[in-house]
């Protein structure tokens, strides 16, 4: 199906929410590609340093020899190079993708930082501040589903789409919160149709089988906040 | 020639660079629009809370009633609901699309907090690391232009784009900056490619038309935004 010179490499990191966004779109348009797992936070590999010289991170999409960086950059491009197969992943109306990016922006600006700063907190005032900042955006969240899925299984409709996956890519993220923090946020009693399209969105096959499980990102959390602890130790 | 319920406003300020992309991307695309400019820091307007409830922020597009946020998304959703009218905005090359989204992210992300920074900050050694982190976030785009755009006179080949526009929207600003911390920011010794492209952009019609003019912004800076910083 490809032709050479078409090769598509991933560069990769197992528990990056921006990697899995890149291996869904792949796999929903039936792309074969090679995944190359990264080393990150210790001594970057240097295919990333190659390939991503300004942010030094993953994912990288690599097409054609050249590399594509970011993770919604990485959508949109996949979106738009294989175009026509497979499901579209951004809404078609130009007032929908407008949305759809909207929210995407929102969730990586401000509702996933938030959540993640709940694990971060050092001290229980801050930790009361980020579950408030989280709450608030899952509130936003659940009513923009209302309006985008307009009664349809997932934001983008009957299929899963650009916003879907980039929300639906930090759910794993968000089991990972409860556990270490024991705050469930995607509360079904608070928000009903977000816990509902977050079981149907976990229940897809690539995505179940992309997701790591909550133990391993614990474990990994813990890991990466002892480095992040020695680097700042070290100054 | 607008349809009735077709109007577009633009809720902006003069200052804000983000307003600046979309002023210059509708007037690319030579659509007509009613332009409310807004307060922002105190009585923000019905219009604005109510379309923008989310970050109460500028700039907003209403078209057919509809708000649309974000300066890179409603740049993009003109370019697409005007695709066919005027000059594309967004390369059509997916490649090349990623490339300008990836410096638009950049300068948004890095290059301009970095810079405003620098008028920002009292400490001379914060002042110091702004200051080179422009100059390195310049010496990235400059390379970029130069390898990406292969020698045509705007990041969007004979016309301007998207790129053009995200950068080149904050040039009423660069030039402010370098007015009051007196230092050259896109020094044509050192950013050759830059300059001459800051040149070729500005004299650009919709261009002129919408970036403020430096001692404007100064002023601004010196009665307002100074006092509020240094609170």
């Amino acid at each position: 199906m490809a032709g050479s010179g078409d090769k598509v490499t991933l560069l990769a990191e197992w528990p990056s929410p921006y990697v899995h966004r890149a291996q869904i779109a792949l796999e929903l348009k039936g792309v074969s590609y090679e995944y190359l797992e990264q080393e990150v936070w210790v001594n970057k590999s240097e295919l990333l340093l190659k390939y991503n010289p300004v942010h030094k991170k993953v994912p990288v999409l690599i097409h054609k020899g050249r590399p594509i960086c970011e993770s919604t950059i990485i959508l949109q491009y996949i979106d738009e190079v294989w175009a026509g197969i497979g499901p579209s992943i951004l809404p078609s109306d130009p007032y929908e993708r407008a949305v759809a990016r909207f929210w995407a922006s929102y969730v990586d600006e401000k509702w996933f930082p938030s959540s993640t700063k709940i694990m971060k907190a050092k001290t229980e005032e801050e930790k009361a501040e980020a579950v408030e900042q989280s709450l608030t955006g899952l509130n936003l969240l659940e009513e923009a589903y209302e309006k985008s899925s307009k009664g349809k299984p997932f934001f983008g409709g009957d299929n899963v789409g650009y916003l879907d996956i980039v929300f639906g890519s930090a759910l794993c993220w968000e089991k990972t919160i409860e556990k270490i923090s024991g705050i469930k946020l995607i509360d079904e009693t608070k928000f009903p149709l977000l816990a509902a399209w977050a079981q149907r969105f976990s229940a897809i096959t690539i995505v179940k089988e992309l997701t790591p499980e909550t133990n391993k990102l614990v474990e990994f959390w813990k890991e990466l906040q002892a480095i992040r602890n020695a680097n700042t130790s070290g100054n | 020639m607008a349809v009735s319920g077709d109007e577009v406003k633009l809720l902006g300020t003069w200052a804000s660079p983000y307003a600046i992309r979309v002023k210059i991307a509708l007037g690319l695309k030579g659509v007509s629009y009613e332009y409310l400019e807004q307060q922002l820091r105190e009585n923000k307007s019905e219009l604005l809370l109510k379309s923008n409830p989310v970050y109460k922020k500028v700039p907003v597009l209403i078209h057919k009633d509809q708000p649309i946020c974000e300066s890179a998304i409603i740049v993009q959703y003109i370019d697409e609901v005007w695709a066919g009218v005027g000059p594309a905005i967004l390369p059509s090359d997916p490649y090349e699309r990623a490339i300008a989204r990836f410096w638009a992210v950049y300068i948004d992300d890095k290059w301009f907090p970095a810079t405003i920074k620098i008028i920002k900050v009292k400490d001379e050694k914060e002042k110091a690391e702004a200051i080179e982190q422009s100059f390195a976030g310049l010496s990235l785009l400059e390379e970029a232009y130069k390898k990406s755009f292969k020698g045509k006179p705007f990041f969007g080949g004979d016309n301007i784009g998207y790129l053009d526009i995200a950068f080149g929207s904050f040039l009423g600003w660069v030039r402010a900056i370098e007015k009051i911390s007196d230092i050259k920011l896109i020094d044509e010794a050192k950013f050759p490619l830059l300059a001459k492209w800051a040149e070729r952009f500005g004299s650009v019609t919709t261009v002129k038309e919408n970036i403020p003019k430096t001692d404007k912004v100064v002023e601004y800076y010196s009665k307002v935004l100074k006092a509020l910083w240094n609170a």
